[in-house]
């Protein structure tokens, strides 16, 4: 499109581009697409050697691995039911939190509720919580998290554990400080990139929805959330990404239990905790499984993208 | 040979004098002969011909990391000319490493086995330079001593025995007032040698524990249900049971009492019931005979005082390295690891290697390098 405009400008007579100007565009031109390029490759890359190595255990074990509940080195053994439901249920609980959290963190850093002086020392301290290494976020977890839900869960066992997600004696570390924790590590991205999206609708919205009588709540509720919408689910998912992959943290707090057992209270584990714990020491059939495993996580993390991709287009074309 | 060298003064002051006396002798010649100090005293003092700065790489096993790097800075600081670098990557990865000849030497807190040993084709040498026991370590407020007998340690791994006054632990020690709570058995969640060591050790004194569990670094824990939580690496494990009451695990005994966590006795082959303390450990492996090849599975020790859980740690070397210089500077080390090195074992918690295991071990790895020979005494 470009490159028409200037032949129809022809006549204008601008200044003609040297041959010189012409190379160096072009070669800037294939430069970023190097760049861009590379990423791409790295990541066929990363994935390719992934299933290769896991090809011994997708050949070994092949849909049984989905089903089967055991994780036993000793025997050669291995399925993955226990550390999906793990990381789906880990990350889910992550996700209920952080949303709720979420939306009314990024409505009142977005609106002019408080001088904006120490909005932006708010806001700041929210995308401080990303520079935080997760051993700090896992350590964390270990010493204030754990003694708190140790009390809530058995308070929730003792009162609802007729269901089956309360169903078990809290054990310290496990799947519920494992949801806390997690959702406390997403907040920060989704935070930030909701306000965003909520500060950058444009002005007339606001004005128009005030101007027809709405109040503040109704402004914010019925205009201004529906409106950022997309940006508040893209973020979201991205936060969920992340649960899924986190490693270090989820490994020091979730108890690394390798049972499937339905109680949140139960200690559990996570895939990526799965191959961080024993990937240095596996052998043999043992690094194909564990590669197996991450295969799935690559395939989890790509659904959720493309789930996100898709809320968000229905969304947007709900509100457009 | 190393009997020539039996009187012992070992002071600093000697060291350090003997040390300068190599230093104003110059980098020229090979070191066989002993330095003479004043007193008459033979010192353990390392001298290496180097001209540049010679520099080995290791890595493996992370159970004797703490004490390796202790050596290590503290040998680089002695002969700043010998430079050596250690990564705990895990026995696993050391050995894989080794095998692929990517490294000078790799550590395994497991023995090589059989097949493993048959895949490095320049051969090797197991050098035992390090020992530790595996303590069970237990979080429960008001109650000391308690003792274990062979079967509840094994039923309590097992997760049958799932309350901590069940009749079985009762009766090892029943003037003990045991809370009935439940029991959280602590295990590693990381593959580990010492996961390996003590499931080895359960495998050869139950045969329930052989058929449910088996043996391995990594092994699928609560056949018989029960609680259990996973922490990774030793300090993991030494967290979970601090912050978990009614908590019992297994840790390497320097994290157990560097953390000060209380610790159960536990009963031996013969009967006894042995609190882990570093005579213990020494005591078991007065016990244990090292064969030629220095490969030996302690897996139920005999002798009325030995503490059952204790394993060697093991340095993987090779028998002939292409540059001599890198020769010379692992006989260096290891030389520095059977002498002062044992010095220090203790304070970390380690358990020094008898007498009679350093000279077999400095024997056999005499042979790495003709220009050094390693004085242990």
């Amino acid at each position: 499109m470009a490159q028409s405009y200037f032949s129809n400008t022809d006549n204008l007579k601008m200044g003609e581009r040297s041959p010189l100007e012409k190379i160096l565009d072009n070669g800037f031109k294939w430069f970023t697409f190097a760049f861009a390029l590379s990423i791409g490759l790295i990541l066929i890359n990363i994935a390719l050697i992934v299933i290769v190595a896991a090809f011994p255990g997708i050949r070994e074990f092949n849909f049984g691995f989905f089903t089967n509940s055991n994780w036993n080195p000793v025997t050669d053994e291995y399925g993955v039911i226990a550390v999906v439901y793990g990381t789906i249920v880990s990350s889910l609980i992550a996700l209920l939190i952080a949303m709720h959290l979420v939306v009314g963190a990024a409505v009142f850093l977005s609106e002019d509720f408080i001088p904006e002086q120490i909005r932006i020392v708010l806001v700041f301290l929210v995308e401080l919580l990303a520079a935080i290494p997760s051993v700090v976020y896992g350590l964390w977890g270990i010493f204030v998290l754990i003694p708190i839900t140790n009390v809530f869960g058995t308070w929730l066992h003792s009162n609802f554990g007729w269901f089956p997600l309360f169903s078990s004696e809290p054990a310290g570390a496990g799947m519920l400080p494992a949801g806390i924790l997690l959702s406390i590590m997403i907040l920060p991205i989704i935070i930030a990139i909701s306000r965003d999206s909520l500060a950058s609708l444009p002005p007339d919205l606001r004005q128009a929805s005030l101007a027809l009588g709405a109040t503040r709540w109704e402004t914010i509720f019925r205009v201004l959330i529906p409106s950022a919408i997309s940006g508040i689910m893209g973020s979201v998912m991205l936060g969920l990404g992340r649960a899924m992959g986190e490693t270090v943290a989820a490994t020091m707090i979730i108890g690394n239990a390798n049972r499937l057992s339905i109680s949140i209270l139960d200690p559990a584990n996570t895939i990526a905790s799965l191959m961080a714990n024993q990937f240095s020491e596996a052998t043999g059939l043992q690094i194909s499984a564990l590669m197996y495993a991450g295969l799935i996580l690559m395939i989890l993390t790509l659904i959720v993208n493309i789930l996100a991709e898709y809320i968000v287009h229905k969304v947007k074309a709900k509100y457009e | 040979m190393f009997k020539r060298n039996n009187r012992l003064i070992r002071s600093l002051s000697i060291l350090t004098f003997a040390l300068s006396l190599t230093a104003c002798g110059g980098g020229g010649g090979t070191t066989t002969t002993p330095e003479k100090t004043p007193e008459g005293g033979e010192t353990s003092s390392l001298n290496v011909p180097f001209e540049n700065t010679v520099s080995l790489t290791g890595a493996g096993a992370s159970f004797p990391a703490p004490l390796y790097q202790n050596w290590f800075v503290a040998l680089n600081q002695k002969v700043p000319k010998l430079q050596v670098n250690y990564q705990s990557v895990g026995s696993g990865a050391g050995v894989e490493q080794f095998t692929a000849g990517t490294i000078d030497f790799g550590a395994s807190d497991t023995a090589m086995k059989d097949d493993e040993i048959a895949k490095v084709s320049k051969g090797f040498l197991m050098l035992p330079v390090t020992a530790g026991s595996i303590v069970f370590a237990y979080n429960l407020p008001g109650v000391e001593g308690l003792k274990l007998s062979r079967e509840t340690y094994v039923e309590i791994a097992l997760g049958k025995i799932t309350k901590w006054n069940d009749p079985k632990i009762v009766a090892d020690k029943p003037d003990l007032t045991l809370p009935d709570k439940p029991i959280t058995f602590v295990h590693r969640s990381d593959g580990s040698g010492t996961t390996g060591v003590f499931t080895k050790h359960l495998a050869s004194i139950s045969e329930d524990w052989k058929k449910k569990v088996g043996e391995g670094k990594t092994v699928q824990w609560g056949p018989d249900g029960g609680k259990f939580l996973g922490g990774k690496g030793n300090e993991g494990v030494t967290a979970t049971i601090m912050q978990n009451q009614g908590a019992i695990g297994y840790v390497e005994y320097g994290y157990a009492k560097n953390n000060k966590l209380t610790m159960a006795a536990i009963q031996n082959k013969a009967g006894q019931f042995i609190p882990p303390t570093d005579e213990a450990a020494s005591e078991t492996l007065a016990n244990v005979e090292l064969p030629e090849n220095l490969r030996a599975f302690i897996t139920d020790p005999e002798g009325e005082k030995s503490y059952p859980i204790v394993t060697y740690s093991w340095i993987l070397a090779f028998p002939k390295y292409d540059d001599p210089h890198k020769a010379i500077a692992m006989e260096a080390m290891i030389q520095y690891a059977l002498t002062e090195g044992q010095k220090v074992a203790p304070a970390l918690g380690y358990v020094p290697l008898p007498a009679n295991v350093v000279e077999k071990v400095a024997k056999v790895a005499d042979q790495i390098s003709p220009d050094f020979t390693i004085k242990v005494n």
